[in-house]
């Protein structure tokens, strides 16, 4: 999956090789998958969505196969993004000042590098919640075979599972508007791969400069 | 199974209204069962099969006068032997049939998701429909007496139905008409109490049972099964019945605050993300303001 056969047009740069953006949209998919029968088991309001589905046994049995996929993506990203998501003191700096970054003047952010402390609070969020996720999903998986005098082990998980996804879904939803509505570009940069180099100048100056410091190509 | 003159007052997994709340002059069912004069005959285990038309399967011997160690998906009436030696060293052979308590409120209902799954009938009854059951086995979590029991072929829940299709149509639950002692009784919940606390007195006063009661465990909102026992202070002793049943607090948590927490968080964030985006809009329109450097003027 070498990234440097891809052609990056003119003026623009690598942002997410081919593997990055696959392990995305992998995650993506079975995320959006969960979240909708998860959600029809959450409230009887939103049971239709099961039935959308092809019903909600078929959702139920898929759900916890689904999240073994979703799971395998996350850890992926882990081992791709765990040293990149490292916090830094930029990035106390950077929460001191999100206020400036939510009201668009990002002229007055301290330069983020490849991720900024937002996106490195969205990716250990969903990082630490999905292995929660995943323990108590096995327990919920298979709760008949879990023996009478280890039940508290249930009753932690029928808790703790919603709870977890929850927290998700919070960060889901300003994922989706930060890359859908709020900066024009990263929604492309996820699919095709590449940014402009404003882009990167905008939002991640200090990645570009690595990146651009590197050779004297713009590519990375 | 049979609904012809039952109407449902409670509904898993349910959005809207329910038919029967409140729709109909009902009296609460109940199925007493007397501890102290059950043999352990299992004819009562017997006649569940029978009318049920349960599958045979294999018993379990293990050394005392129980059939198998718990109910299965497919035997539903089970009674829960224990040898118990007293203080003056005597020795009690203990009995309780076990089966679903059929609770005013059904932990199996609050934590059951899916529509239609589980109800309970204007009588009291709680029954599970298994051709709404998705499988999850929340139920088996939300149940504080062990009874739920998944059929792991077709994945769906099964227990006690209280003989459902009976009792709808005036018959009294094929248990009760199998018990040759008369431990079994069944009418109104009004009646079985009053025969229960009749029982107890007499076993207080004259059978030297000062400790005799009858256990209708409130915490579920009471019982649709009530047991009289010699020691009622001590109820783990038949079988590990519990002294305090509740539903579980974790399900109450995740049924009740949390799902509130929840449903609202969710509209407040999209709600707010919306107002956001109108207040603000993106970050930045067009390449040329990408462009625009750092610092170098825009700003909304």
């Amino acid at each position: 999956m070498s990234s440097s056969e891809q052609i990056i047009p003119h003026g623009h740069v690598l942002r997410y090789n081919l593997r990055e953006r696959l392990t995305h949209w992998v995650a993506a998919i079975a995320y959006i998958y969960l979240l909708s029968t998860g959600l029809a088991f959450w409230s009887p309001w939103l049971f239709w969505v099961a039935a959308a589905l092809g019903g909600a046994q078929v959702s139920r049995m898929l759900h916890p196969w689904a999240g073994l996929l979703f799971f395998a993506a996350v850890w992926n990203m882990y081992t791709m993004w765990a040293q990149q998501m490292k916090h830094t003191d930029d990035d106390r700096k950077w929460w001191k000042a999100v206020k400036y970054y939510s009201t668009n003047q990002d002229e007055k952010m301290p330069p983020a590098g490849r991720y900024n402390a937002g996106q490195k609070f969205l990716f250990w969020g969903f990082f630490w919640s999905t292995v929660a996720l995943l323990i108590t999903g096995l327990v919920l998986w298979f709760p008949e075979y879990i023996p009478w005098n280890l039940r508290l082990l249930r009753y932690l998980s029928v808790l703790i599972h919603p709870a977890a996804a929850l927290f998700t879904i919070g960060l889901f939803m300003i994922h989706l508007y930060m890359g859908l509505f709020a900066e024009r570009g990263a929604f492309g940069s996820v699919i095709r791969g590449d940014v402009s180099i404003a882009f990167a100048k905008r939002y991640h100056p200090a990645w570009y400069k690595e990146i651009a410091g590197e050779s004297s190509s713009p590519r990375k | 199974m049979s609904q012809a003159t039952l109407r449902v007052q409670k509904i898993s997994g349910h959005a809207g209204s329910v038919p029967g709340e409140d729709t109909q002059r009902e009296y609460t069912v109940c199925k007493l069962i007397d501890t102290t004069t059950c043999i352990g005959c299992k004819a009562c285990e017997v006649a569940c099969m029978e009318w049920n038309d349960l599958p045979f399967g294999e018993t379990v011997f293990d050394n005392t006068y129980q059939t198998m160690p718990e109910t299965r998906w497919n035997y539903w009436n089970l009674i829960l032997f224990n040898e118990h030696e007293r203080e003056d060293g005597s020795l009690m052979w203990l009995m309780r049939k076990n089966q679903c308590m059929h609770c005013a409120e059904p932990g199996c209902l609050a934590a059951c998701p899916a529509d239609g799954a589980i109800v309970q009938y204007t009588n009291g009854i709680v029954d599970f429909q298994q051709a709404n059951c998705i499988g999850c086995g929340y139920c088996i979590t939300g149940c504080p007496f062990d009874i739920p029991k998944m059929n792991p072929k077709t994945h769906r829940v099964f227990k006690c139905t209280l003989c459902t299709d009976r009792v709808s149509e005036g018959l009294e639950p094929a248990c009760i008409k199998s018990c040759p002692t008369g431990c079994l009784h069944f009418g109104t919940k009004d009646d079985m109490l009053d025969l229960a606390e009749k029982r107890v007195k007499q076993l207080r006063d004259h059978s030297n049972f000062p400790n005799a009661g009858v256990y209708d465990p409130q915490g579920v909102g009471g019982t649709g099964v009530v047991y009289v026992l010699h020691d009622a202070s001590n109820p783990e002793l038949y079988g590990g019945l519990p002294k305090n049943p509740r539903v579980p607090l974790s399900v109450k948590l995740w049924k009740g605050p949390l799902k509130w927490l929840g449903n609202v968080a969710m509209i407040g964030g999209l709600v707010g993300l919306f107002v956001h985006y109108l207040r603000y809009g993106p970050k930045a329109r067009e390449e040329e303001d990408l462009a625009t450097k750092p610092g170098g003027g825009k700003s909304s």
